[in-house]
């Protein structure tokens, strides 16, 4: 009986230390990330989209689960006329943060015009 | 401090906490469509000439080239050739004459060019074909269709203007007549005066317009075609409105327009996306 308190103790212990060591590195990670992101989002309101681009390509690499720079990320694809990387990076975007309407309308905006483009080069 | 100076502060505070909690930025954007065609290989761009019909009160071939033309020098980056505008239709006409009299056409070019008399008609013409010798319909059109496969033809252009990408092809534009249900909006006003729009079918004789230009774009240096488009837009209006035809052919032109020059060159889509923090 106390041997398997011991046991439960000791994997709280363990699961504790754990927490404690990580959480402060997932911490730093989105920390930089959104420093990126934030930076990002100034240097394209200033018309500076390759800047931004390069900016949220750091911002996904730094922490890939950040939906907003993934979606920041497609929107600066868009705009270089890179379709295929957009819609990779829109998917990535709203498979992140699925109820996030803001994604989903911009992913909408971006198919409709990537429709257009295809409907073009079929023709 | 008044009261009013009070407000303003609140004001201000209150709008500095909300921007600072704002996490998303509507940003306008523009996204490139790449152009259909790769015109990197030319510096210049001939809008050679069309061969036009339908109807008489509008020179299809003339309009067509001055308004490429002008949307070329302004919307693209090739130098825009001014030239003569061929007659392409006496050019084609010119062809059918001598390839039904002497057997395989022999290829001429645009120097050797003589105004030559209406095409004669064709023993037996198939139904929708005109009886006066001038182009009407898309049949009379397919008559003359062989004049851009004439590679040495389009070559000898090609070798006078220093070998240009060379837009030619061919310009419907006719007038049409239709009658039918129509949906539209009409206003009604009740008892107490509110208004209310209450779609309505009424039964409308029509009139209007029909353009179908095919445009053909050839490479000066082979003669060769390169790409060629057809696209077909219509107009119609209230029979009682008496709309002239160079007004319907330039409302026409301004819907073709972006599709012929998204051909030739990179066109941007404005619209706005929403950036995220």
């Amino acid at each position: 009986m106390a041997s398997r308190a011991h046991v439960i103790v000791r994997a709280l212990v363990f699961a504790a230390a754990v927490s404690v060591s990580t959480a402060p590195a997932w911490a730093d990670q989105r920390s930089a990330s959104k420093a990126q992101v934030e930076f990002g989002i100034k240097v394209a309101q200033n018309g500076l989209w390759k800047e931004a681009t390069y900016r949220w390509e750091k911002a996904v690499e730094m922490d890939p689960t950040y939906a907003a720079a993934w979606n920041n990320l497609a929107i600066g694809y868009e705009h270089e006329g890179k379709f295929d990387e957009a819609r990779q990076a829109y998917d990535k975007a709203v498979t992140l943060d699925p109820k996030n309407l803001l994604i989903r309308q911009n992913y909408d905006l971006f198919k409709e015009i990537n429709d257009r483009q295809k409907r073009r080069n079929d023709r | 401090m008044t009261g009013r100076s009070v407000a303003t502060i609140v004001s201000a505070v209150l709008l500095a906490s909300v921007s600072a909690c704002t996490n998303f930025f509507e940003v306008p954007i523009e996204t490139p469509i790449s152009a259909k065609m790769d015109v990197s290989a030319f510096r210049r761009v001939l809008v050679a000439g069309f061969i036009s019909g339908g109807t008489d009160d509008v020179d299809a071939n003339l309009e067509t080239v001055r308004l490429l033309r002008s949307q070329l020098r302004s919307k693209s980056g090739l130098r825009v050739i001014e030239a003569e505008v061929l007659p392409l239709a006496e050019l084609a006409a010119d062809k059918v004459k001598a390839s039904n009299t002497s057997g395989p056409a022999v290829p001429q070019g645009a120097a050797d060019a003589q105004p030559v008399a209406p095409v004669p008609q064709l023993p037996g013409a198939a139904p929708g074909v005109s009886t006066d010798g001038k182009i009407r319909t898309q049949k009379d059109l397919d008559k003359y269709q062989s004049i851009f496969a004439d590679v040495a033809f389009w070559k000898k252009i090609g070798e006078e203007y220093e070998n240009p990408l060379i837009v030619t092809g061919t310009v419907l534009f006719t007038p049409q007549q239709t009658s039918g249900f129509v949906t539209r909006n009409v206003e009604q006003y009740d008892q107490l005066g509110r208004r209310t729009v209450v779609p309505m079918r009424a039964y409308m004789e029509r009139k209007g317009f029909a353009i179908t230009p095919k445009f053909i774009f050839i490479d000066g240096r082979t003669g060769a075609t390169l790409h060629s488009e057809t696209i077909t837009e219509q107009v119609l209006y209230n029979a009682q409105q008496n709309t002239p035809a160079l007004s319907s052919y330039f409302e026409l032109m301004d819907k073709i327009l972006p599709t012929f020059l998204g051909t030739l060159s990179t066109q941007k889509i404005r619209g706005t996306r929403v950036l995220l923090r």
